[in-house]
């Protein structure tokens, strides 16, 4: 059967050139340690040519001036070590989790779909560079020579089956010991190190000719296991591991960001690779939570003797009112009308976080860019930022089959930008699909999220146009409050402030129609409605001759406060 | 005769010219001219095709106008009840049963849901953009003390109903995929919807041009002029005809005598006869008068 193996050399290194892929082409060293006692942790292969090994002191590397020095970072590790696996994943589902560093998947069946192991070693190198990982590959016929393989031999390598002996002869014995790649080998791997050193044994070739006997007698088992190795003449079943699907994607700051354009040049690049681990495995996005941890100090939390939360978002955000809730309950989601429905959630007061629900399953890093920044602008984090997390919650990609005959409707992904625009205009709650609700309290509706939904063919007459067109009413948004004269209990003359063209006697009345509800609960309403007609001005089209028309009023006798308000007119 | 070929000197530059030319000749001659390679004579010129249109929902303005023309910017104008609403209500329930999605920029917040589920405007199919109100930005820069002249006029300008309604859709009409697009400027301001630019609807002219969207917009007045492909005016005739008698002769308190008979909730408004002109057409040619037609609304209530 056999098998891949995806090593990452420099793996802490990797981590970090694939958050920050400008510094590739420069000698970079991770550093591991409290201040002042840092050391050098891994180094890249430019750094290791100037000299800088791990173990080196940070004092002793920091006069080198070509050298960039990072923080290790455990969090773009995790990511780096997550990607890897969604990139195993791609190809197999069987996948061994070997090392941060290392993973093995088994390759049997895959030639139909993929090709020949040439092929499908180069098509898995070209899908972890793609996720910003450069790794060697290695494919055998059993796991660990191609693992040996791989921490051997630079890009791809394809080890052919009954000739692993000849194809790792030339490795150093290094390979084998791989607790000797940590900074803090066993004695036992440099006891057998420092033995076969003085044996002049120096390559894999040397101990394969070893006779095996002699060597278990030198070495014990572990000698001969070693030899066993060398050969490819130990073969073991995988261990496969079922990675979560979770795509996370992190960023420690050196320095607090305080604006969200530098912000946006990162969240750019986190995108990029949460999209690419989301296309590897075949998946879209229908969910973004940004998670920013911030700079403590001008954020804090007020705690109302009504156990109502309220948030204060210092100079630059708004007040924002959330439920209140247990400690370890999910976050209580805040129902927008817009078209991005947003999350404020404070787990602990530096942190921040934002959720875009997406209409439809998406994977464009371009659009999800600028609906973050569109996000952010209209809430800004109050402090400055320290750490970035970025997730998505996969689903399955969209598949629609378009019809001939089917109407156009709007391309979601352009539709959901255009939205997040037009609510950072006029606000998130102005923006949506209207939802009648069952009540015959007036302004019975509530706005939500425009979700297009697709055209299922016309199933009755479109254009029936028999029946005549209802009369609209047109509201006054908040009504009007009139001044009303009434004669024998009726209206008879209206006067509105606000609008000076609703004024004057009343020619025409209906009503009253009265109608309450609610009188159990604190906004309970009463009221009195009037259809009415007055006369008012109307400019001419070609001049400016006034001339009077007469216009249909709703009149509101509202029966709990007394007052009189123009509702709306009908048009 | 033969032709001769002249040369004709202007500017320092030199054109070969016919003199005494036939006009299949000029032509020819002409298009061999460098710079006028690709230019098609005025009199070779295709004529425009007439655009699909769209049913409005009224029988009647259907048969006045041919319907609303798709990829043009129609406008609908008249005084307040004088069923500028119930049209638009009308087209986007017609639109909406044609599974389009419709878009609804409300100016001045004035749209009635409960009214458009009445005409039988399927409400899932209709994004509702409703202009005039706090924009997040403008809130997060009430907030800031130290705000300039300039920034204060650019928040005065992001907070204006009309400019937002207008930017709305401006990115709207860039989207596609919609069936109808209507702009409200009812509500608005004589004064403030004709100080629209003409650019503004030249532009949503040529980015709806070519495209099966409908744009309509109602106001008060005309305000785009040329730019609108059909435009249609619309007054209440009979109620305007049995008020103005009664506001000429009114009674001595200023009631009809026979309305004060009745008690006025045996009264009730059963709809509005509407009457319709149009004023402009691209689509056909003008008429030698005024083409009116009538129809009548029903109030929701009224069955």
């Amino acid at each position: 059967m056999p098998y891949a193996c995806i090593f990452v050399p420099d793996f802490p290194v990797e981590a970090l050139l694939r958050a920050e892929p400008e510094l590739r082409s420069q000698a970079v060293a991770v550093l591991e340690g409290k201040p002042p006692l840092q050391k050098v942790f891994a180094v890249n292969e430019k750094a290791r040519r100037l000299g800088i090994d791990p173990g080196m002191t940070k004092i002793q590397v920091e006069p080198c001036t070509e050298l960039v020095l990072r923080p290790r970072s455990p969090l773009q590790e995790t990511a780096a070590h997550a990607a890897l696996l969604d990139c195993a994943q791609s190809f197999s589902p069987r996948v061994e989790d070997t090392a941060p560093d290392t993973v093995l998947l088994d390759l049997s069946g895959l030639e139909s779909l993929f090709g020949s192991l040439p092929e499908i070693a180069r098509d898995i190198a070209r899908r972890t560079s793609d996720l910003g990982l450069e790794a060697n590959v290695a494919t055998a016929f059993n796991p660990d020579t191609a693992r040996f393989a791989a921490r051997g031999f630079a890009g791809v390598t394809v080890v052919p089956e009954g000739k692993e002996a000849e194809r790792l002869g030339n490795l150093p014995l290094e390979v084998l010991f791989t607790e000797l790649i940590s900074p803090n080998p066993t004695e036992e791997a440099v006891r057998l190190l420092e033995t076969f050193d003085l044996w002049g044994v120096r390559n894999l070739r040397a101990l394969c000719a070893l006779p095996e006997i002699a060597l278990s007698e030198r070495l014990g088992q572990a000698g001969v296991r070693l030899q066993q190795f060398a050969r490819g003449a130990i073969s073991r079943t995988l261990v496969p591991v079922d990675p979560p699907l979770i795509f996370e994607e992190a960023m420690e700051l050196d320095h607090p960001l305080v604006l969200l354009e530098p912000l946006a040049f990162l969240l750019a690049h986190m995108l990029d690779q949460v999209c690419a681990r989301l296309a590897a495995r075949a998946l879209a996005a229908q969910e973004l939570r940004l998670r920013l941890e911030l700079d403590t100090g001008f954020h804090f939390v007020e705690d109302l003797p009504n156990a109502t939360t309220h948030v204060r978002t210092g100079a630059l955000g708004s007040l924002q009112r959330a439920e209140s809730r247990g400690p370890g309950r999910a976050p209580v989601r805040q129902q927008n009308a817009a078209d991005i429905a947003l999350e404020l959630t404070l787990m602990h007061s530096s942190k921040f976080i934002r959720t875009l629900q997406l209409p439809v399953p998406m994977l464009d890093p371009k659009v999800f860019l600028k609906l973050l920044q569109l996000d952010l602008k209209a809430h800004p984090p109050d402090a400055p930022i320290l750490k970035v997390h970025l997730s998505a919650i996969p689903a399955q990609p969209r598949t629609i089959q378009g019809g001939l005959f089917l109407p156009p409707t709007p391309d979601p992904e352009k539709l959901e930008l255009t939205l997040a625009r037009i609510a950072g205009m006029v606000g998130e709650d102005k923006v949506g699909s209207l939802h009648l609700l069952d009540s015959h309290r007036p302004e019975a509706f509530r706005m939500q999220r425009f979700v297009p939904t697709e055209a299922e063919g016309q199933k009755e007459k479109p254009d029936d146009v028999s029946s005549a067109p209802v009369t609209a009413l047109r509201m006054f948004r908040p009504p009007l409050r009139a001044t009303v004269t009434l004669r024998e209990g009726k209206p008879a003359h209206v006067v509105c402030s606000k609008r000076k063209e609703v004024q004057g006697e009343i020619l025409w009345m209906a009503g009253p129609w009265r109608s309450s509800g609610d009188w159990w609960e604190q906004d309970g309403w009463a009221r009195d409605e009037w259809d009415i007609a007055i006369q008012t001005p109307v400019v001419s089209r070609r001049s400016s001759v006034v001339s009077n028309a007469l216009s249909l009023y709703r009149l509101v006798h509202d029966l709990l406060s007394g007052g009189w308000f123009v509702e709306g007119t009908y048009d | 005769m033969s032709s001769s070929l002249v040369r004709i000197e202007a500017k320092g530059r030199c054109f070969p010219f016919v003199a005494e030319p036939k006009s299949a000749a000029l032509l020819k001659q002409l298009s061999r001219t460098p710079k006028l390679t690709g230019v098609t004579a005025a009199s070779r010129l295709e004529i425009r095709p007439a655009p699909e249109t769209a049913s409005c929902g009224i029988a009647q303005v259907d048969a006045l106008s041919g319907g609303l023309p798709r990829g043009c910017l129609t406008e609908v104008c008249g005084p307040e009840s004088s069923g500028r609403t119930s049209l638009l209500l009308s087209a986007l329930a017609v639109a909406t049963r044609r599974e389009e999605i419709c878009t609804l920029i409300d100016a001045s917040d004035a749209f009635h849901p409960h009214s458009a589920a009445a005409a039988g405007v399927n409400l899932e199919r209709l994004l509702w953009i409703r202009c005039g109100v706090n924009s997040p930005s403008s809130l997060l820069a009430h907030k800031r003390r130290n705000t300039t002249s300039l920034e204060e006029w650019e928040r005065r300008r992001r907070e204006d109903p009309v400019e937002q309604a207008l930017r709305a859709a401006d990115l709207l009409l860039q989207s596609n995929g919609f069936g109808l697009v209507a702009i409200d400027l009812a509500g608005v301001p004589l004064k403030t919807a004709r100080c629209i630019p003409l650019t503004t609807w030249f532009r949503f002219r040529r980015a709806v041009e070519n495209t099966p969207t409908v744009l309509l917009v109602i106001g008060e007045q005309f305000c785009a002029q040329s730019c609108a492909s059909l435009s249609l005016q619309l007054r209440d005739s009979v109620l305007s005809s049995r008020f103005s008698v009664l506001s000429e002769h009114p009674s001595s308190n200023g009631h009809d005598s026979c309305a004060e008979q009745r008690p006025s909730h045996t009264e009730l408004l059963s709809g509005m006869e509407i009457q319709a002109e149009v004023l402009h057409s691209r689509t056909e040619r003008k008429p030698a008068q005024s083409v009116s037609t009538a129809f009548q609304t029903k109030a929701a209530w009224a069955g």
